[in-house]
């Protein structure tokens, strides 16, 4: 039984949740307290949600790239190669629309 | 939306629901033809029950198909309500020719009732003919192809099945009660929003579509994760049958492409019932979100169902022309690109909503690019042809249509993905030629392909084959006179969706199309007489040892009817085409030298809880009878959490009872005569093949 | 196929020394996978659609973003679902180290509490937003809104009545093979929840302050 122990594995989610919380207090902090342009909040806001995005997925769901089986793998990019076409078009569709109505 | 209907215990359902009523009322043809259709349904219903009665097979009906979670009673089920949809489709379909034939300057049909009869139709051939159609051979046929005793979700796939029936009910139940949408198959707001028809007819529509879409969903779930995880040993992606590769891409668009549609129909619905403002007029709605989310769906579905009929000619031809299919990997690739193309093209179908003209050519540009995978396609079918010994037996009459008249489609679809051509000819009967150029060469004749090629590995017995080919023959020429004069109209100028039209020049051609409609009813009629008289001559026809084509792949290796639990034992795969290759090099028909006891899934009464459930719950959102809603919604919900408290869902069948069956196959199977291709439609042929090769083709 | 210590699916694993229930979770898994990338396309497009009603012509001279974001309780609700998300966590850790059944239990309880109070925060957010005339009904912008956090409040209250189901099976039924199966599936959806969540306070309420 070469299981990791509880310990260590709680320590893992306890960095995880800690990783979630900073990057969630950071981007209401850059909207409470607005230092910077709107741009560059803009910009901070998303990389934290990106960044919270993957310490999710890494610490609470365990998806990582090493010991997965590719089939998992492939599942997981296929989605987000199939989200990003519809909703990248449908944002630019509907945004071409709009400028032109 | 009267205030008294509100306050009745039945919501807004009152006499005049009835459309029987409504004939009684104020007759009229239309009304007429609305109530016969009405009185049709009802007692083709009460006769189904009727018949069922009399010859005592509630029991049986039950226990062997109801309850069953054998993926091949559902695969049958399914494709036995497919069946009854397409001949009210079909119908549909030759009314609305009739209407147009008599159409200058009036005809029968009043335009509402004109725009119900091609609202139902386009969602019945849409959802409830060719999806279930597809699902039902898939179900039955995928599992056995993979070497596996069932899907990953057996209870899950009843529960699909039951949804799915749920939206044709409701389709069904709309000639009986209130009235179906009048906005076409697509149903765009905001001539479907409660501004413009608040009565039950654009809700029939979202539920049938919310209902099935889910149990569509779920489906593909199940297929998606059977190929991946129920292969037989040895069976690596790459020796899958091509027809399980397209349903891997089926089912892709099942998962993925489904979200869109719930979407949309559910926003519609809260526009409708909650006075949200996605798709109105006024408040900062926007219709155009409805139609993006529309096609996003719209596009990949049309690939949903051809794909799997790609996938049932892959495995025809190369039977039937006793050669490998010509090029696997290719196929295989052309398959997949084929399906990740589907999801960036949706905007072709509305080139003219006003968007600029750099986002019209970019879509235009990815969707000429699918002709490309679909010409590989063809040009492997046709080398596989190349030079072999072809048996002109009934799929391949409905192959050989496949190739000429779909190609024809194919190419006005090119035409259309030209962003200036669409400016043209969009919304005419131009359009409703090509897509019915591609739906039914391409769709359907790859079912009845499908239909006949597979029907003796399910019931045991051949089809017939005279009626066969007359009914496909029919079907060839009443599909080209039908829709190939639409192509002259809609470059004429008749737009589509018209009740009535004025130009005399388009007379000659209406008549032509009613011919070809009237062609098609007999191509239905005969494969109706052909399905009588094969089942009256089945003794005649029989092949229980499983094998009448010389088939190639694992589902032939296995006695017909194949018994519950599909494989004595699970194979071994050592190439593609695993079948051919075990009888050529002896491995076919040998004996086991131990058997296991098989766990199978038991029947479960759950599929049918979620059938009434949820079209009483249908029927309660339409007509607005809330406690109807949260009482079906509390049943299902309470049986379906229930039964997560049983554990015991399963039962054993005996190791001494799978021997006992399978050696007692074995012992026919070498005792039976072997028998040539050309013998292969004789009574002789009990579904044995000797092995024949082409010269100087290896396996 | 599979070597010993192998993970059979993402996620959690039961690990190895859970035996058959740790391969028979396989298939149910990747099933759950398959779902959940599924509702990902579902969740995804409602967020598109909001974006493409979030602007001046959506909102119709209506309420804006400012008008009607209450950012402190946004705030806490996002605090509320991480801990919710570290507590199931430790649920999940529990089963898996094969702690008695009690303890498993308590997480989930914990779980369930914290996941009832964002819910109950989320409540009093609609009610202020209704109180100030920011009912969907008012323009397409706030029918997106509505829509898309009301789309994750029904996940999160199925989430919810799962948690419950599962507290009952566990104790009823024990940590059967297949209970366990379900509690991992459970643990999936809860945290894709949160995941999806960050995406609604980033764009809808952070972006729309903006
Ligand atoms: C079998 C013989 C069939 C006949 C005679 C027939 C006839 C028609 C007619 C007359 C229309 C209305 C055209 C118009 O807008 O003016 C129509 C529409 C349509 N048909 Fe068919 N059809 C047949 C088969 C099919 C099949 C097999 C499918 C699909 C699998 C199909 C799908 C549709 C769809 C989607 C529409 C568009 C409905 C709408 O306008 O919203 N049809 N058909
Ligand atoms: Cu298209």
């Amino acid at each position: 039984m070469r299981n990791p122990d509880f310990k260590a594995e709680l320590r893992a989610y306890l960095l995880g949740f800690g990783l979630a919380l900073a990057l969630t207090v950071v981007p209401f902090a850059v909207v409470v307290f607005g230092p910077g342009t709107q741009g560059l909040a803009i910009i901070l806001i998303t990389l934290c949600a990106l960044a919270q995005l993957v310490v999710q997925l890494r610490y609470f769901l365990h998806l990582d790239l090493s010991e997965q089986k590719r089939e998992d793998l492939h599942l997981v990019l296929f989605t987000v190669l199939l989200l990003g076409i519809m909703s990248i078009g449908t944002i630019w569709i509907l945004g071409n629309l709009a400028i032109r109505m | 939306m009267s205030g008294e209907a509100q306050t009745s215990w039945l919501g807004r359902l009152n006499i005049d629901s009835l459309s029987i009523w409504r004939a009684i009322e104020n007759p009229s043809v239309s009304e007429f033809v609305g109530a016969g259709a009405a009185l049709v349904a009802i007692f083709g219903g009460i006769g189904a029950l009727v018949l069922i009665t009399w010859l005592r097979a509630w029991g049986t009906l039950w226990r062997d198909w109801l309850t069953s979670t054998d993926h091949k009673k559902i695969g049958v089920m399914y494709c036995v309500l497919a069946l009854v949809m397409l001949l009210r489709g079909v119908i549909e379909g030759v009314v609305m020719r009739t209407q147009q034939a008599f159409g200058m300057g009036g005809g029968f049909l009043a335009p509402e009732h004109f725009s119900e009869l091609f609202s139902t139709h386009g969602t019945i051939m849409i959802f409830f003919v060719a999806m279930p159609f597809i699902i039902g051979i898939t179900n039955y046929v995928m599992p056995l192809q993979l070497g596996a005793r069932d899907m990953s979700f057996p209870v899950l796939n009843q529960i699909s099945l039951a949804l799915t029936a749920t939206g044709a009910a409701l389709v069904m139940i709309s000639l009986v009660l209130g009235e179906f949408a009048t906005g076409g198959w697509t149903n765009y707001p905001p001539y479907t929003g409660k501004d413009f028809q608040p009565g039950p007819g654009p809700d029939y529509w979202i539920w049938a579509i919310v209902l099935s879409g889910l149990g569509t969903t779920l489906t593909g779930i199940n297929f998606a994760v059977t190929l991946y995880k129920e292969r037989a040993p040895g069976m690596t992606l790459f020796r899958m049958p091509i027809f399980c590769w397209t349903v891997l891409c089926a089912s892709i668009v099942m998962i993925f492409a489904l979200p869109p549609l719930t979407l949309a129909a559910l926003m519609l619905a809260a526009d409708r019932y909650l006075d949200f403002h996605f798709f109105t007029n006024d408040l900062g709605g926007n219709m155009m979100n409805y139609v993006n989310l529309f096609w996003l769906f719209g596009h990949p579905e049309v690939y949903l169902l051809v794909i799997p009929a790609y996938g049932v000619f892959s495995e025809v031809v190369p039977t039937f022309s006793g050669k490998r299919l010509y090029g696997y990997n290719s196929m295989v690739y052309a398959t997949m690109a084929i399906a990740v193309l589907s999801f960036c093209v949706w905007l072709h179908h509305f080139f003219t909503m006003g968007q600029s003209a750099n986002v019209n050519i970019a879509f235009g540009i990815a969707s000429m690019a699918i002709a490309v995978p679909t010409g590989v396609k063809i040009y492997n079918w046709v080398a596989t042809m190349y030079r072999a010994r072809i048996r002109m037996t009934v799929p391949m009459i409905y192959a050989t249509g496949f190739f000429f008249l779909f190609t024809i489609g194919g190419l006005t679809g090119v035409m259309l993905a030209n962003p200036v051509i669409s400016y043209q000819v969009h919304n005419t009967l131009f359009l409703v030629a090509h897509f019915h150029n591609v739906l039914i060469p391409g769709v359907l004749f790859g079912i009845f392909a499908g239909y006949h090629f597979w029907f003796p590995k399910v019931f045991g017995f051949r089809l017939e084959e005279r009626w066969g080919k007359r009914a496909a023959c029919l079907w060839v020429v009443g599909f080209c006179f039908t829709f190939l004069p639409l192509y002259a109209l809609g470059l004429m100028g008749m737009p589509r969706r018209s009740v009535m039209w004025d130009d005399p020049a388009f007379q000659p051609f209406m008549w032509l199309a009613l011919v070809g409609a009237l062609t098609i009813l007999s191509a239905v009629t005969a494969l109706g007489i052909q399905l009588w008289v094969s089942v009256r001559n089945r003794a005649a026809t029989a092949c229980p040892l499983g094998d009448p084509w010389n088939g190639r792949t694992l589902e032939w290796s296995i006695p017909s009817p194949p018994p519950p639990y599909n494989f004595a034992q699970v194979p071994q795969v050592r190439t593609r085409d695993d079948f051919t290759d075990a009888k050529a090099t002896g491995r076919a028909y040998q004996p086991l030298s131990a058997y296991e006891d098989i766990e199978m899934p038991r029947n479960t009464a759950i599929g049918m809880i979620v059938l009434i459930g949820s079209t009483l719950l249908g029927l309660a959102l339409i007509f607005w009878i809330w406690w109807l809603a949260i009482v079906s919604v509390g049943v299902m919900l309470t049986a379906l959490i229930g039964r997560t408290f049983w554990l015991n869902t399963t039962y054993t069948i005996p190791a001494e009872e799978i021997a006992r069956d399978h050696q007692a196959w074995l012992a026919e199977v070498h005792a039976a005569q072997r028998i040539t291709r050309a013998e292969e439609t004789q009574a002789a042929n009990r579904g044995r093949a000797a092995l024949e090769l082409p010269q100087g083709v290896s396996v | 196929m599979t070597q010993p210590n192998a993970k059979l699916h993402p996620g959690l694993n039961l690990g190895h020394h859970h035996g058959e229930a740790h391969n028979q979770a396989e298939t149910v898994v990747f099933g759950f996978w398959v779902f959940l990338m599924s509702d990902l396309i579902l969740f995804g497009l409602t967020f598109a659609s909001y974006i493409t009603l979030a602007n001046n012509m959506g909102m119709a001279s209506g309420p804006t973003p400012a008008d009607i974001i209450d950012l402190v309780n946004v705030f806490a609700q996002t605090v509320l679902l991480l801990v919710s998300s570290l507590t199931f966590g430790v649920a999940s850790l529990t089963m898996r180290h094969k702690m008695p059944a009690k303890v498993t239990i308590a997480w989930l309880g914990l779980s369930l509490v914290l996941g009832l109070a964002f819910l109950g925060l989320a409540a009093l957010d609609f009610l202020n937003m209704a109180n100030q005339g920011a009912v969907p009904s008012r323009s397409g912008y706030l029918s997106g809104l509505w829509s898309l956090v009301g789309l994750h409040a029904v996940h999160v209250t199925a989430g919810c009545f799962w948690i419950m189901i599962m507290i009952a099976q566990i104790a009823v039924l024990g940590l059967h093979p297949i209970v366990k199966s379900r509690v991992l599936r459970l643990g999936l959806f809860w945290h894709f929840l949160d995941i999806v969540w960050i995406g609604i306070f980033s764009i809808v309420y952070l972006g729309g302050l903006l």
